[in-house]
């Protein structure tokens, strides 16, 4: 046993309750028969492809694409601390803009056949109604995520500099720009 | 932080290299062994622990001497060679080495022969008593090449993120694990709700593959709303947990290599059916409601399926990482997390799970942050989808979705969940002309409207609630069906089929068992809030009846057939 788990790497138990699950898939493409998940016609609109392809979509593009973004956000931000801009707060800006983004997309993503009018033809079947208002609506509902994000942020400002009226005057001289770069990557007290 | 993991000394490698030949494959204790390794390159920067790894590799691969050499110059290395040797006198290693740095003294060639054609190369000119050995190297030398490929120090992509690991990751799974199986078996109930007794549930053929089979209670009225309304309400509200889960494990999906035992292959191969089938639920789930049908496939086959696929995923995800998950939850306390901001939020130390990050940054969000984040996120897609169940002052949030949408004040402003042209009705089919024809046995029996309007009404509060989720409460009036069994002289029901005259439809004709006919809410509805039915809403007549799905409350009613014993 010992040699058996020396070579397959985990506890023979691990096998067993490994086992359990394929045994569960085989057993629905029995009962469903595999037919079932493939679509000879039109490939794309398989079961199967749709199973594998979720996962794919997610894994190799959209975790790429928002890791890629907000890699260019702090990436920006970080670099926009090198330009001659006076510094003039030690509140990072990075999770006010996350946050109006990730609702953006996450909006997207749940109801986008409602606000690119996918599927027009069976949503007027069902309802009776067009999809047209959801697209104003969606986009209302980005402006109100970013303009509450804006105006906490603005707060936030206020409220730090009210509480350390020094870190405000400290930014002023061009010899404090300089350490507030060095800086910047450590975390900041507040 | 990072010299959490820093226990042991830095190893000579020389020592890890013996230790592997003498085993191909050595699993849990040689991961552990790696990833304690890994924090020591972290500290000491890449130079000066890569430069001997590769020596370690080229050593274990043909064993140059001068590679042994320089080896060997380390006095650690010497020490822990000349252990070794002494606990076991026969050791595999020094064999092979002392063999090595022999044939490459008396053939050069040798040195330069590529891995696996090493040990053929000398053995046309050796003796047949050293011709064991070869056998015995060759294997060593297969197990080194694993072993090395192993650990081989791969270069890793660069994820950062200090509060992705083991902590936070079995958060996430923790709120999953307590609420996907609420989504699972309400699932898994909706099938037995559409009556796989009469063969209506969808799929219809599944095995085994299903909960035992019951009949669907008519108490309480709302108990399809409730069951439907939490398996699509918390599928949504739950897709922001899922979505922070897979981006707190996404560096296992990209770690190279990609597998270093049997059973991490078969792991990964078990978690395409947890990862593949929960976002394939998701997104067959999300776009079923709203309508768009671009998958092409059939809906309830793909969707009931894939349950299952993921059901089997996500059992053994839960067997195998469970203790893990405890383990780290207990790690660390949820009330130290919650008042730790982000300046003092720092990596959880390196472990053999293989989460946190080997150089992470600064924090740019609190662990506590992230949570916040993610309960947000839920808490906003809360927001945005509750109305579709709940109805009433709340059917407006639901801005996003069809099912939250006014039709105009008045008594009929509620869902349309199919329209009359879309059934593709005439108006010839419920003119005046209308009747309902009730058969029971040998019985036949016509009704005109105002015939049903003159029987004794009865009024009653029930609900659509629909298989996406999404529900209604209005005041139906309408003749009892039991009233209607009555009429037609029907003493013994078991059952009851009621057609609808639309022209097609998967729902056009339902069977009901006599609980279900017997109810004293179960209703022919004529008129609803005190008003003709509209024709999208089953003018001249609709089923209403307590507990069952919405695509069962038949519109456009033609035939009730009484079955009796």
């Amino acid at each position: 046993m010992r040699s058996f788990a020396r070579f397959y790497g985990a506890h023979p138990l691990h096998l067993l309750t490994m086992m359990c699950c394929f045994a569960l898939w085989l057993a629905v493409i029995v009962v469903a028969g595999p037919q079932t998940f493939i679509n000879t016609h039109v490939w794309w609109q398989s079961i199967a492809v749709w199973f594998i392809g979720a996962a794919v979509l997610h894994d190799m593009l959209l975790f790429p694409l928002y890791a890629l973004a907000d890699l260019s956000l702090r990436t920006g931000l970080r670099a926009t601390r090198g330009l001659p801009i006076p510094k003039r707060t030690a509140v990072p800006i990075v999770n006010y803009v996350r946050l109006p983004v990730l609702g953006t997309g996450l909006t997207f993503l749940m109801f986008f056949p409602g606000i690119i009018k996918q599927g027009a033809f069976f949503y007027h079947n069902a309802t009776g109604m067009t999809q047209d208002p959801f697209l104003h609506r969606w986009l209302l509902l980005v402006a109100a995520m970013f303009g509450t994000s804006a105006l906490a942020y603005a707060l936030r400002l206020a409220l730090h500099a009210r509480r350390t009226p020094a870190a405000h005057a400290h930014n002023q001289p061009p010899a404090a720009t300089t350490t507030t770069q060095t800086a910047s990557t450590a975390p900041d007290p507040a | 932080m990072t010299d959490a993991g820093d226990s042991a000394a830095p190893r000579p490698d020389p020592e890890s290299v013996l230790g592997e030949e003498q085993s191909v494959g050595q699993g849990a204790p040689h991961d552990t062994e790696f990833s304690g390794r890994d924090p020591i390159t972290a500290a000491d920067g890449d130079g000066p622990e890569s430069a001997p790894r590769e020596g370690d590799a080229v050593v274990a691969e043909d064993s140059s001497p001068s590679q042994s050499d320089a080896v060997d110059a380390d006095p650690d290395a010497v020490a822990a060679r000349s252990d070794q040797a002494s606990a076991e006198v026969d050791s595999p290693a020094s064999d092979a080495d002392s063999h090595t740095i022999a044939a490459g003294a008396d053939d050069s060639d040798t040195v330069a022969e590529p891995l696996g054609a090493a040990p053929s190369a000398p053995s046309a000119g050796r003796s047949a008593p050293r011709h064991p050995l070869k056998v015995r190297e060759r294997l060593l030398t297969l197990g080194s090449a694993i072993s090395v490929l192993r650990d081989y120090q791969w270069p890793q992509l660069p994820f950062r993120s200090p509060i992705r690991g083991p902590w936070l990751t079995s958060v996430f799974g923790a709120v999953l694990l307590a609420s996907l199986p609420i989504v699972i078996i309400t699932g898994l109930l909706s099938w037995i709700a559409y009556g796989p007794r009469f063969g209506q549930a969808m799929p219809g053929d599944v095995g085994w593959l299903h909960l035992p089979v019951f009949d669907w209670p008519t108490r309480p009225s709302w108990l399809y709303r409730l069951t439907q309304g939490v398996h699509v309400g918390l599928g949504l509200i739950l897709i922001p947990w899922v979505l922070a889960k897979l981006w707190s494990v996404i560096p296992k999906f990209f770690q190279l290599p990609p597998v270093r035992s049997p059973a991490q292959a078969v792991e990964r191969i078990s978690l395409l059916a947890l990862v593949g089938g929960i976002l394939f639920e998701i997104a067959t789930g999300v776009l079923n409601i709203q309508y768009d049908y671009i998958f092409g496939f059939s809906f309830y086959t793909a969707h009931y399926w894939g349950a299952w696929v993921f059901i089997s995923g996500f059992v053994v995800h839960v067997a195998v990482k469970l203790p893990t998950m405890v383990r780290s939850l207990r790690s660390r306390s949820f009330r130290s997390v919650l008042r730790t901001n982000r300046a003092y939020t720092v990596a959880e130390a390196r472990d053999e799970t293989g989460l946190v990050a080997q150089h992470p940054g600064p924090a740019t969000i609190s662990r506590r942050g992230a949570i916040g984040l993610v309960a947000g996120g839920s808490f906003f897609v809360t927001i945005l989808t509750i109305g579709e169940t709940t109805g009433g002052f709340l059917r407006g949030t639901a801005i996003l979705l069809p099912r939250g949408r006014s039709y105009g004040n008045g008594p009929t402003d509620f869902q349309v969940n199919r329209t009359a042209v879309a059934a593709g009705l005439t108006p010839d089919q419920y003119s005046d002309g209308w009747r309902l024809k009730l058969t029971g046995g040998a019985n036949l029996l016509s009704l005109s409207r105002p015939q049903l309007l003159a029987m004794e009404q009865h009024t009653v509060d029930l609900p659509i609630a629909c298989v996406e989720g999404w529900s209604t409460v209005q005041t139906w009036t309408g003749v009892r069906l039991r009233d209607l069994a009555a009429a037609v002289g029907v003493q013994h029901m078991v059952s009851a089929r009621v057609e609808s005259f639309e022209r097609f439809g998967a729902f056009k004709s339902v069977q009901f068992t006599a609980e279900q006919m017997l109810h004293p809410d179960s209703l022919l509805a004529l008129l609803v809030n005190g008003v003709n039915l509209t024709i999208d809403h089953g003018f001249p007549a609709r089923i209403m009846m307590p507990g069952i799905p919405g695509v069962h409350t038949t519109k456009w009613v033609e035939t009730i057939e009484f079955r009796e014993r």
